[in-house]
């Protein structure tokens, strides 16, 4: 069994009297793609938050390719090869599609006096970027401009310009109408073999056709781990989501 | 609509020709004005570097000003009356030489810059802007109570600092010098903007949350912009005394915080001469209205609200529209 | 260095406290449930004792100039929240802090205009005036007491309405979330009018309060103001509680540190280079004690967490 790209050991964290997160471990192997799904209020923004970092668990531990990143601030998980995407793109909105592409070539930003763009070793990455999700086209184009579906495929090539060896995707077809979902679904598909994806999803047509594996998390806990069959199987899920007596 | 490179050139040769005019005219107050504005400019600009590039609302940026001013004041003051400055650990001297006031100047000001920067950028939003602004009357108040160089009469330099190859009592000459740092400052000030740390700084702006998770510290950045934007309103407020030959404690002032945010935008925020015509209208207000009325702040005050509600982008957004998408 | 001199410095200091709370705590209400910063706000302060200056020359009687200065001050507001801060709310801060300060230099000058650059004057009622002994045999001004005890008496209505009343339900609410609040039916627009005018009027409570024992003049607003705003940073955007104690905690380092740093320095030094460098640290020691307080809890002492 190799070792997991990305995986947490007992993550605990508490609010006063709510448990957020309880106990939970889960891993990302290279090569797949692990779904995270789970009703509202479940935990799931908790345990991202401390996966990617700017929220610190009471207890257990989370490993980046074996490294201990559970204490680490957010930007050096990034360094270390963590890429994100978030519920709400998180773009500069005034930049265009190039220049936010940019921004995750910038290996250091403490360079004062040549433009950006005259720096052809990152323009090609960030290119490179934009080709694979298809706005190669756009990258003139005001951020601001980019229809809903174009900014969500903004927001992976922004996470791909960093190399990644891991993605955590944080509902990335929130909003998609479904010719943007199926072409997000193709694009992610394709992605795994770059890098293996924890993805965070509410919609079970796309989790169900993309996931290698799935975990399901209740009020913080995970309560079962498995293929795709194995979850649509599992009574303790039926009983989660549709309230069914044991 | 302007494109926003003839607006630029313009005020750049109005800069060039109306002092030379004055000159030739033998109109030595105009140049005075001119200087003036140049410095206030290369004030706004430095401003500009935090407020429009890193989205930092400094309300305390006089206290760089002031810094700036007073290494001057003191250096000179020194010079003139033949005192040394310290005698302990080391003798230092006082000096009227331009350059190396100006060094003390920024020396100085990024010092200051980057204590403020560090515990204000503690704190965000509402926050921050208030505790710069409560650092700016800190040293305000220090100044008052520093008795040695003047407390609240301020203090005064009999003669102009020398530059090295120029007579600096000459009008033209000393307007020279502070031009030719203007334009230095805006040509720094465009590299910065194009340069890897401006777009990272922009973004910061825009979207910590995507800078941090791309690997890079927002709060870092923002610290050096910080920096960088106290040590250049720094150098102008050594510039400042050395025009008007006066130090005082109200270049430490609130007031002097917001006429310098004022110069900023009216001419418009994160525009590259945004700050340059904010500076040159606020000077011809200050000569014009100024003869018509004593209460010609009040009219200020109003152009100020009627730009923030209504024309958001200052006097360049008016005349060209919007900003240009870089290349 | 007496016991007697230590105990009319802390009153000292309580009474700058109380009256800076008196500004502060409007300060930290609009702050904290419209998300406005208003740099206005000493200008109503100036406001309130230029009202009260006027009304005490014509009518002989402070009671009616505390009333015009707190009224004149709501007025006043009123009109600036309608006019211009109402179309505040929805911009960002780099916008509201120049707006406000517009209005400052419209308030100033204009008062200017009107009312010339000489100070107006205002006297301590004679019912006030003079001093009282207390335990111990101190001397102390009436009127600074006077202070003092409405100040703790505001505090307390103040912490009354906020937690007893409706309208304070509604401002706990706002700060909150503003936007459930409008949702759920609040006159949000009438609300936070309210707010204004109170903060307005205690604002110009505080001016006419001050103004009998220091001088009315353009001006006298903005100093307090940046001190009002040590104390919101000190105790937190949004908590009366914060601002009370914050405003104390300024008082009170303000007045015991001038006394007390030159006397320390005196134990290092002559007199002459303790007094002016005891006085110089004396007059930053606020904003150290702001520096402290923002290393240790970046959003003061009872702010809620960023």
């Amino acid at each position: 069994m190799t070792d997991p790209v990305l995986a947490t050991y007992g993550l605990t964290k508490r609010f006063g009297a709510l448990t957020a997160s309880d106990n939970v471990s889960i891993d990302l192997h290279a090569g797949e793609i692990h779904a995270l799904i789970g009703p509202n209020g479940a935990g799931k923004s908790t345990l991202i938050a401390q996966i990617c970092g700017g929220l610190t668990p009471d207890a257990g531990r989370v490993e980046l390719l074996r490294q201990d990143v559970t204490h680490l601030p957010t930007e050096a998980r990034a360094q270390a090869g963590l890429g994100r995407t978030f519920q709400i793109s998180a773009l500069a909105m005034e930049d265009t599609v190039l220049q936010n592409a940019l921004l995750g070539t910038l290996s250091s930003p403490w360079r004062f006096f040549k433009p950006a763009l005259a720096r052809h070793d990152l323009r090609d990455r960030a290119m490179t970027a934009l080709d694979q999700v298809g706005l190669a086209d756009h990258a003139a184009m005001r951020t601001a401009e980019l229809s809903h579906g174009l900014r969500r495929q903004l927001e992976v090539a922004v996470a791909l310009t960093l190399k990644p060896k891991a993605f955590v995707m944080d509902e990335p077809m929130a909003g998609l109408g479904v010719d943007g979902s199926k072409r997000m679904t193709g694009f992610l598909d394709g992605l795994r073999q770059q890098a293996p994806i924890l993805l965070v999803e509410h919609d079970m047509d796309v989790v169900f056709a993309l996931a290698d594996r799935i975990s399901v998390l209740v009020y913080g806990k995970v309560i079962a781990t498995g293929t795709v069959d194995e979850i649509r199987q599992s009574r303790a899920v039926r009983e989660a989501y549709l309230g069914e007596a044991s | 609509m302007i494109r926003e490179r003839y607006l630029n050139g313009a005020i750049l040769a109005l800069l060039f020709i109306v002092p030379l005019w004055a000159h030739l005219a033998d109109e030595p107050f105009t140049i005075t004005l001119a200087t003036r504005a140049v410095i206030f400019a290369l004030a706004a600009v430095g401003l500009n570097i935090a407020l429009g590039l890193g989205g930092l609302v400094s309300l305390g940026h006089a206290a760089f000003f002031g810094i700036g001013g007073y290494a001057m004041g003191i250096l000179a003051f020194h010079a003139q009356s033949f005192t040394p400055v310290a005698e302990w650990p080391f003798v230092i001297h006082g000096t009227k030489s331009m350059p190396v006031i100006w060094l003390v100047a920024v020396v100085t000001s990024t010092i200051a810059a980057l204590i403020i920067g560090i515990l204000s950028l503690r704190t965000t939003g509402v926050y921050f802007i208030m505790i710069t602004l409560a650092f700016g009357q800190m040293l305000y108040y220090f100044a008052i109570s520093w008795r040695a160089y003047g407390g609240e009469d301020g203090l005064s330099i009999y003669i102009r600092n020398d530059f090295p190859g120029l007579n600096t009592l000459i009008p033209l000459h000393f307007y020279g010098i502070c031009l030719a740092i203007l334009c230095v400052a805006l040509l720094f000030n465009a590299a910065l903007a194009r340069s890897p740390f401006g777009l990272a700084l922009n973004a910061a702006r825009q979207t910590p949350a995507r800078v941090q998770a791309v690997g890079l510290n927002p709060t870092r950045l923002k610290l050096v912009a910080f920096v960088i934007s106290g040590a250049v309103t720094g150098l102008a407020g050594a510039l400042f005394a050395d025009l008007n030959r006066f130090v005082s404690p109200a270049m430490f002032s609130w007031q002097m915080s917001g006429e310098i945010m004022i110069f900023v935008i009216l001419g418009g925020v994160a525009r590259l001469f945004g700050p340059v015509t904010g500076a040159v209208l606020f000077v011809g207000f200050e000569l014009v209205l100024g003869g018509l009325s004593d209460y010609w702040l009040i009219y200020l005050g109003f152009l100020l609200l009627l730009i923030v509600l209504f024309a958001r982008n200052g006097v360049i957004g008016l005349l060209a529209g919007k900003e240009a998408v870089h290349d | 260095m007496s016991a007697i001199l230590i105990v009319e410095q802390i009153l000292n200091g309580l009474q700058f406290g109380v009256m800076l709370f008196l500004m502060a705590a409007g300060l930290t209400l609009i702050f904290g449930v419209m998300g406005l910063i208003n740099l206005a706000h000493g200008s109503l302060y100036m406001v309130g004792a230029i009202a009260a200056a006027a009304v005490a020359g014509l009518t002989g009687s402070f009671l009616l100039a505390l009333i015009a200065a707190m009224a004149a001050a709501a007025i006043a507001g009123v009109l600036v929240e309608t006019l211009v801060i109402r179309r505040l709310y929805a911009k960002d801060h780099l916008d509201q802090v120049l707006a406000t300060f517009a209005l400052i230099l419209i308030f100033s000058e204009g008062t200017r205009w009107v009312f010339g650059s000489f100070p107006l004057f205002l006297d301590v009622p004679d019912y006030f005036s003079g001093p009282v002994t207390l335990p111990g045999g101190i001397q102390y001004p009436l009127y600074r007491l006077v202070l003092i005890g409405m100040g703790f008496a505001i505090a307390l209505g103040l912490g009354a309405l906020i937690t007893k009343t409706r309208i304070g339900i509604q401002i706990r609410a706002g700060e909150n979330d503003r936007d459930m609040i409008a949702a759920l039916g609040v006159d949000i627009s009438r609300l936070y009018t309210l707010i204004f005018a109170l903060g307005a009027a205690l604002a110009g409570l505080a001016g006419a309060l001050v103004g009998a024992i220091q001088s009315v003049q353009v001006g006298m607003g903005e100093p307090v103001l940046i001190l009002a705003f040590v104390v919101i940073v000190i105790g937190g955007i949004g908590s009366i509680k914060g601002a009370f104690i914050g405003a104390l905690l300024v008082g009170l380092t303000d007045t015991l540190g001038g006394i007390f740093l030159p006397e320390l320095f005196k134990l290092f030094t002559d007199p002459a280079t303790a007094t002016s460098a005891g006085s110089a640290l004396a007059s930053m020691a606020i904003y150290i004690l702001m520096g402290v307080v923002l290393i240790w809890r970046p959003t003061g002492l009872f702010g809620s967490r960023a």
